[in-house]
């Protein structure tokens, strides 16, 4: 993996912090899952949220909330323990992950077909980029929508793109985060491939060209509508829900 | 060298409870984390018994996923922070907040640059956070205590969005560098 474009900063506090939508969330987690640098970036994000916790002052809890809880564990089936050092389970907090290795170790099918779809996002479509629906906004355009919760009227959407196509040119009212999953686009910022992930705010126009002969596949979140600068992209705007 | 120790001791703790599933050690967790848990989500502006529900919900995973705590990747209120924040948003939106992990999806597998180069202990950041101007630290509290949305700050201040995310990168630059500066 030869990942150029990262997280910026303040968009990997939002995602440590939980207050970022479900949808950009979702395209962080998945740009999380492929690169290691910013993985460990985001741990060190979300040491400032054990710090808080730390600092808190406690709450009273229940007089019987151990109690129960203890019934609890008592009901619950024993869990086999992990080997030490069993490298699937070294991450933080890796629920996803963690019953991922489960069902790849008994389904040889998802090993082959894994490496197209970000675990956090094979959840919504499954493990391929193979069987989406996509629905077509113009010629070469085609668009699947996920049901994960935006902000402010955003979307949260895989985008498929052919050869040679460009996106309108636009800018943005908020935020937009926009994850490589296969083949590669070139925009005023620069060229983006697998893994590469397009962290914009508002500041910046552009407008995204396919440049491969293969189609682009991304995933894509906003958290406000986008600003087409063309007179055709403000009278098609209705029709493709951006 | 001190201070260093009581965050290191819970974190001893916890992976001891992975190996040993010893539940007296698991009680002691429990007193320790169980309040501050409870807090924190109370922060977040859940009510009373929700926050008492969720907080259950919290401990609960902290004992079930004993295992997949590292405890060199993190200490244990960090591990912990992020189940009570999953659990929390969980709950709020009613969908699965995307979580991330070492992945299947690498070609080639995880290299040593996977390995944190050490543990940020709370006490270290608390420190740090307390250094912060006012305004920064603000953007910090806004986001990590009342989970509010970068935009939501923006509204409340009645500062633009970039600025928002220009004290957050600042605050993160600093607490950083702070807290490398310190080892
Ligand atoms: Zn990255
Ligand atoms: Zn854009």
């Amino acid at each position: 993996m030869n990942i150029k474009h990262h997280l910026d900063e303040a968009t990997l506090m939002s995602y440590a912090a939980g207050s970022m939508s479900q949808a950009m969330a979702l395209v962080v987690a998945c740009h999380l899952s492929m690169c290691t640098a910013c993985r460990n970036r985001a741990h060190e994000s979300e040491a400032i949220g054990g710090m808080l916790l730390d600092n808190l002052k406690p709450a009273p809890v229940g007089d019987d909330a151990l109690a129960q809880v203890l019934a609890c564990i008592d009901g619950l089936p024993e869990l086999e323990a992990e080997p030490s050092g069993a490298s699937l389970n070294t991450s933080l907090n890796n629920r996803a992950s963690c019953e991922k290795a489960e069902s790849f170790s008994s389904n040889n099918d998802q090993i082959t077909s894994a490496s197209s779809v970000p675990s956090p996002l094979d959840d919504y479509i499954g493990s391929s980029l193979e069987h989406i629906e996509w629905n077509r906004i113009v010629p070469g355009v085609h668009y699947h929508d996920l049901p994960c919760k935006t902000e402010r009227g955003g979307v949260s959407r895989l985008l498929r793109i052919a050869p040679g196509k460009a996106m309108l040119p636009h800018s943005h009212d908020g935020n937009e985060l926009t994850l490589i999953l296969r083949g590669s686009f070139t925009d005023e910022v620069g060229r983006f491939t697998v893994g590469d992930i397009a962290d914009l705010d508002n500041e910046i126009q552009h407008q995204p060209l396919v440049d491969s002969n293969e189609d682009c596949i991304c995933l894509i979140a906003t958290d406000a509508p986008l600003k087409f600068s063309t007179l055709l992209g403000k009278i098609v705007q209705p029709m493709t829900g951006f | 060298m001190r201070q260093a120790e009581a965050p290191k001791r819970w974190s001893d703790r916890l992976s001891d409870l992975a190996k040993t599933k010893d539940k007296a050690l698991y009680i002691q967790l429990f007193k320790h984390f169980a309040p501050k848990v409870k807090a924190y989500i109370i922060r977040l502006g859940l009510v009373e018994t929700t926050a008492e529900e969720l907080m259950q919900e919290t401990m609960l995973a902290v004992w079930r996923k004993a295992h997949l705590f590292n405890p060199s990747k993190a200490a244990a209120s960090t591990w912990i922070f992020t189940l009570a924040r999953n659990q929390s948003i969980d709950w709020m939106r009613k969908q699965k907040y995307p979580e991330y992990g070492l992945e299947s999806w690498h070609e080639e597998p995880d290299d040593e640059s996977d390995v944190c180069e050490q543990v940020v202990t709370s006490d270290r950041m608390a420190k740090v956070i307390s250094q912060l101007p006012e305004d920064q630290a603000q953007v910090i509290y806004m986001s990590f205590y009342e989970g509010r949305s970068h935009s939501d700050i923006s509204a409340r201040l009645g500062v633009p969005l970039g600025s928002v995310k220009s004290r957050i990168r600042l605050a993160s630059g600093k607490i950083k560098m702070m807290w490398s500066d310190d080892v």
